[in-house]
């Protein structure tokens, strides 16, 4: 499982993680959901190994994210989409899944991998010899979890995949998550600023503020907390 | 007509050997954001080598491509040494976008004085392995020799070659990824340090292969100081800056539309004309369109 013990990460003079723990089991979708400045990106960008931590740890299963560089995180099984629809717009949505499998030996696993994300996310099969930069947001933020995807990671790290997005992608978007990680057994830390959604298809949540967890546990749990509904969840 | 056919002609000739120039400098712009003003003096030292294999080994032939892979081993190490230390020490401010560039300016003059050290300040000669009088057809002789037809076909072939690396391969995925977006590149699992490593090499190829071709094409000679290579720099980087600074195409269309611009004003001009033309285009494209023709205007998306 994610262990996340003692975490804390500057931002230049500022602390932006501040001493959280918390653990997410295999197989599960956790939300971690809370405002702008909360610290959600920097959590993300410090496990996928973009950012270093001044203190505490964090461990996938038997391998420590706060050592090593992102590339070094993907052979252990763990991808990060970052903020913003990561795509490269100058390349073919084809490319942009194959460089996800480039370090891959095996190619024909890795060929198959890329059947399984056509076949999850059907239009990118229609659009593959297109470049990513004709593609509308929802598609760019399928082609970034589809590449994400190709590393077969066991933890993927999901940053505000909704964002610019009309409800009806997000919904969709949403369910292809809570699709990988029922049926792929992938296990999913998603950041969302659109929290009720988030914590409707995810089993745990997690509640940033100011860098320190307001509230966590399990996701019907949250979204039943009057004090998440009045300052989260808008109701 | 014929003044025309000669203009068109030798205008192709030198755009060849700009082109390599300038997919040098675009290929280490794209891989570390650093204009590479010590690419002259590399051209240089592999020209000198190149000079030191014909010698030793008595064949151009050989010598040629063993010098473009010496090229690459020193623009490698440049790299791996020299630009990744100064990315580790300086990584805020505006010194950390300075020091890379005054650090190619002064290895372009430790690379020199290297030079003078090793072979001396008299020029030394680099012997054109094939004819250079004009092909003749009837009575008229034209402006395209064996040589240069030579450096042309070279050129044209290593520009394939490139470009099916580029497209048509893994490690040209990757090394398109890492230009355009390094974060996602390695967030999807590739090794961007390793892979600017191999930009510089594969610039550090082509640089050399310019500097011995444009030796050979001209007068042959070659000294420490020699003004050529300033210019052969400052031409290569105004081909790239025509083209967009970040394409490769751009850089060769660059090149073309140099060589031709100048063969022009030799032959219509006046000879004496030539670096003024060549500088006043390089800052007419800098005021009218600095993104190039080929470069998108809003730089590097994504």
């Amino acid at each position: 499982m994610l262990k996340i013990n003692n975490l804390t990460v500057a931002h230049g003079a500022i602390r932006a993680i501040d001493g959280i723990s918390f653990s997410v089991e295999k197989g599960q979708l956790a939300a971690v959901i809370g405002s702008n400045g909360a610290g959600k990106t920097t959590l993300m960008r410090t496990l996928s190994g973009l950012k270093s931590a001044e203190n505490g740890t964090a461990t996938w299963l038997d391998h420590n994210l706060l050592h090593g560089k992102p590339e070094h995180h993907v052979r252990q099984g763990v991808s990060h989409v970052s903020e913003g629809k990561s795509v490269i717009a100058q390349l073919t949505v084809e490319e942009n899944l194959d460089l996800g499998a480039l370090w891959r030996r095996n190619r024909d696993e890795a060929k198959a991998t890329k059947e399984e994300v056509f076949n999850l996310f059907p239009r990118l099969g229609e659009r593959r010899k297109q470049l990513a930069d004709t593609l509308s947001g929802g598609e760019r933020q399928m082609l970034a979890i589809g590449r994400a995807y190709m590393s077969r990671p066991a933890l993927l790290l999901l940053d505000e995949p909704s964002l610019g997005l009309a409800p009806l992608v997000i919904e969709q978007i949403f369910q292809s998550i809570r699709h990988i990680v029922d049926s792929m057994g992938v296990t999913v830390v998603l950041v969302e600023q659109n929290a009720m959604g988030a914590l409707k298809i995810a089993d745990s949540g997690v509640v940033l503020n100011l860098g320190r967890i307001a509230a966590s546990g399990k996701a019907s749990d949250l979204i039943a907390d009057p004090a998440v509904r009045t300052a989260y969840l808008g109701f | 007509m014929n003044q025309f056919l000669d203009m068109v002609l030798i205008g192709i000739s030198a755009a060849s050997i700009y082109s390599l120039m300038a997919i040098s400098m675009v290929l280490v712009w794209r891989s570390t954001r650093v204009v590479n003003f010590a690419q002259a003096g590399m051209a240089l030292l592999s020209a000198y080598i190149g000079y030191e294999l014909v010698a030793r080994v008595g064949n151009f032939w050989i010598a040629l491509p063993l010098a473009m892979i010496l090229g690459a081993a020193f623009s490698a190490f440049i790299e791996f040494v020299l630009m990744r230390t100064l990315q580790k020490h300086s990584t805020q401010g505006a010194i950390a976008a300075i020091a890379p560039i005054i650090a190619t300016l002064g290895l372009l003059g430790l690379i020199r004085a290297t030079i003078g050290f090793i072979w001396g300040q008299a020029d030394v000669q680099l012997e054109a392995p094939l004819s250079k009088v004009g092909f003749k057809f009837g009575e008229t002789t034209i402006a395209v020799s064996p040589m240069s037809l030579f450096v042309l076909l070279f050129v044209i072939t290593l520009m394939i070659i490139v470009s099916l690396i580029f497209q048509k391969t893994n490690i040209g995925l990757a090394l398109r990824a890492s230009a355009y977006a390094p974060e996602i590149a390695q967030l999807a699992g590739i090794r961007v340090s390793g892979i600017r490593t191999l930009g510089w090499a594969i610039a550090g190829a082509a640089g050399a292969a310019a500097g011995i071709l444009q030796t050979v094409n001209g007068a042959g000679s070659l000294s420490p100081e020699s003004l050529e290579f300033s210019l052969l720099l400052v031409f290569g980087f105004i081909a790239a800056v025509i083209g967009g600074l970040e394409s490769l195409p751009g850089a060769v269309l660059g090149a073309l539309i140099l060589g031709l611009v100048l063969a022009a004003v030799q032959i219509y001009i006046s000879g004496a004309l030539v670096f003024i033309v060549a500088f006043l285009l390089l800052l007419l494209v800098l005021i009218v369109r600095p993104q190039g023709f080929l470069g998108s205007k809003a730089g590097r998306r994504a």
